[in-house]
């Protein structure tokens, strides 16, 4: 005898230009418009980087042109006593979130100063290695259920970091504890010069939560309203212990980073056919549809560009760490060996 | 018959050779395939052997690693690439406790004869992991050989030996001087494994490093006024060091320079080594130049933290003078 034990689905939300956008306004109009600013800010900081790092100030830089509208949209759904866990590619994330645009500067510059007082808006610092930091995500969200608090964490991983253990791991431990987690994969169709094909044979990411027992579901990841729908659903279920992995379909407009040259793997077509769809583009058209668009946010693109210009002066003004530094930090009491180095170390200096 | 090239170049051209003389041997990881590995080290490999042969692998380490192993065991021989050492220890379980194990697990049944590239160690300003010396971790995985060479030649010569191997090899390949120089590279010269190799003759004090550390205990010894030897360690374990001792007994005095940090770093052991088997004929006590017992720091902090030429230039007046 043969019986069907198990069948699953994965569903795509999408909002602009569909049905869905009959529930208009989704948010109030000034929350639109700023998430408008925080995505042009977001791009301008792409910019910036960029040449800064041509400069010489910045050695190398993860650029996210294409994923504001997954970055924002996620980071505007959650809550100030919501957690945040980002890969390396979320500094629009990071501006969505507060942080200051300086200290973002200053990190991309090697400063790890850059990264100080994160734990006051509940947001985890850069993580570089592919996927570990889902596990964390896990971790915190197990925690939350275990104090029985009601909020909970998203966490930021790509398309690549879907091969590794610790994301299976990740998956796993959330849905036996019923962690507040959201597993967010930015799905932008390369890990370097993997395509999303070669990555896995799965044909959704999203699906990839169905053997753990958890919800999956996909979003048009350059469709900022879209994320924020999902984020919210997601989050409905997370903070009462039903984690859910989120799968945004979105694009790296740019290199992988500054060190990459991405027309060894991919053909300019492609990269065009995406760029139709820049989530930037797209919410200012939906804003003039809509009638929300000011001139305000017609000359936001300047006061964008002045701030980040100030920002990324500040960061580079800044002094660098003293030496002294490299030895503080490393445990809360040093010990004696750490502090002779230390005096070694300064000595050697003068 | 010689050709020019750097230490990548000699790297893929020793990866080249031993593809097309062993069709066993396949080369996979991330991004080696038709981008050619971030650092080009497996560049054009897939063009001329094809897909099958040398491929881009999902994005996991243990998982490269691991079915490293299998494939190995099937009769492959695989030669594997971690995009950077810092990222090699989501594979470290697999190949420190089944690839370095599978010899002695079945009586010599199995050999895991795979081969694990890595760049590895600092200096060019890169992210977070991308900068570690990871070497005293597979040193101490008993059971393989952690390989570390300094030249184009050696380069050449030592990966072709570790690919032929019958057991596992970790080759830690010093990025920082993976494009600073070239030299002539003889495909004929055959090195073996597990031993130093004196890149510097010299009888007042012998200078003992590794990797992307040569060059600089190079230009050290240039700028004191002795008569320094230079011991390019080479392959970190294995290795007896008896070429160290014999030096001693010659120089009487030694310095230990390496990357890594102090505390758990290879100059321990080396030092151990030369008080056990060579201590009546030695005139100071071993100085170790090594970087400070702390992480590796972002990168405006990485000068300080990695030894330099007046760190070394000061360590080795110290022995000298003592
Ligand atoms: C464990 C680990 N292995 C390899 C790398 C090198 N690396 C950095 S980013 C990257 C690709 C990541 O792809 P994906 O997860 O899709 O994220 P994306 O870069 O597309 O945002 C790789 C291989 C790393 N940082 N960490």
């Amino acid at each position: 005898m043969r019986e069907e034990v198990y069948s699953g689905s994965i569903q795509r939300i999408e909002v602009m230009g569909t049905d869905d956008d009959d529930d208009f306004p989704w948010v109030e109009e000034d929350e639109y418009r700023e998430l408008y600013k925080q995505m042009v800010l977001a791009r301008k900081f792409d910019e910036k980087a960029f040449s800064l790092q041509r400069r010489g100030e910045i050695s190398t830089y993860a650029p996210h042109k294409g994923q504001e509208a997954a970055q924002i949209g996620a980071m505007f759904a959650l809550d100030e006593d919501d957690w945040m866990a980002p890969s390396f590619r979320e500094t629009a994330a990071f501006i969505a979130r507060g942080a200051p645009l300086d200290k973002i500067f200053q990190r991309w510059m090697g400063d790890a100063n850059g990264q100080a007082g994160l734990s006051e808006m509940n947001t985890l610092p850069v993580a570089i290695p592919v996927g570990t930091q889902n596990l964390h995500t896990a971790g915190i969200g197990m925690a939350m259920e275990k104090k029985g608090d009601e909020n909970a964490v998203l966490g930021f991983t790509g398309d690549g970091s879907t091969s590794q253990g610790d994301f299976h791991e990740s998956l796993n431990f959330s849905g036996v504890y019923n962690a507040h987690s959201i597993f967010f994969v930015q799905n932008n169709q390369y890990a370097i010069s993997m395509p999303r094909e070669k990555q896995t044979k799965s044909e959704t990411i999203a699906q990839k939560a169905l053997a753990y027992g958890i919800d999956g579901i996909q979003v048009d990841g350059n469709d900022i309203l879209a994320v924020i729908k999902a984020v919210e659903e997601a989050l409905e279920k997370a903070r009462s212990g039903e984690p859910v992995l989120i799968e945004a379909e979105t694009y790296r407009l740019e290199d992988h980073t500054t060190s990459d040259d991405s027309t060894r793997y991919r053909d300019e077509e492609e990269v065009e056919e995406w760029s139709k769809k820049d989530p930037l583009k797209r919410f200012k058209e939906y804003l003039k549809d809509h009638g929300i668009w000011t001139d305000e946010l017609e000359e936001f693109e300047e006061e964008a560009e002045n701030r980040i210009d100030e920002a990324a002066q500040k960061a580079i003004e800044m002094d660098d760490p003293d030496i002294e530094e490299l030895f503080d930090y490393v445990y809360g009491d040093n010990p004696d060996l750490i502090e002779k180095q230390k005096e070694q170390w300064m000595e050697a200096q003068k | 018959m010689t050709e020019k090239m750097n230490i990548v170049e000699a790297i893929n051209a020793a990866l080249h050779d031993e593809m097309e003389e062993n069709e066993d041997v396949i080369v996979y990881g991330e991004d080696v395939g038709e981008d050619g590995g971030v650092f080009r080290a497996t560049k054009e490999l897939q063009e001329e052997f094809g897909e099958e042969r040398c491929f881009s692998s999902p994005l996991a380490e243990s998982g490269i690693a691991g079915t490293a192993i299998g494939m190995s065991l099937y009769g492959f021989n695989p030669v594997v690439e971690m995009q950077f050492s810092g990222f090699s220890y989501l594979a470290f379980h697999q190949i420190k406790e089944h690839a370095a194990r599978f010899r002695m697990r079945s009586r010599g049944d199995y050999t895991s004869p795979i081969t694990v590239r890595a760049p590895y160690g600092g200096g060019i300003n890169a992210l977070e992991h991308h900068q570690e010396s990871p070497e005293t971790f597979f040193a101490h995985s008993k059971g393989i050989h952690t390989v570390i060479p300094s030249t184009p030649q050696d380069a050449y010569s030592l990966l072709r030996k570790s690919i032929q191997k019958e057991d596992p090899v970790m080759f830690l390949e010093p990025k920082k001087t993976y494009r600073a120089f070239k030299e002539e590279v003889d495909r004929d010269k055959k090195v073996e494994l597990n031993d130093c190799r004196i890149a510097q003759e010299g009888n007042d004090l012998t200078l003992i490093s590794w990797g992307a550390m040569i060059p600089l205990a190079e230009e050290a010894a240039e700028e004191v006024d002795a008569d320094i030897e230079i011991i390019d360690v080479r392959t970190i374990q294995p290795n007896d060091y008896d070429e160290i001792v014999e030096s001693i007994e010659k120089t009487g005095r030694a310095a230990i320079l390496h990357e890594d940090s102090k505390t758990g770093g290879m100059g321990g052991d080396i030092a151990g080594k030369l008080q056990e088997d060579a201590i009546l004929h030695m005139e100071a006590p071993v100085e170790r130049i090594t970087a400070p017992d702390v992480p590796y720091p972002l990168y405006t902090l990485e000068e300080e933290y990695m030894p330099d030429k007046d760190q070394v230039v000061n360590g080795i007046r110290e022995v000298l003078e003592f």
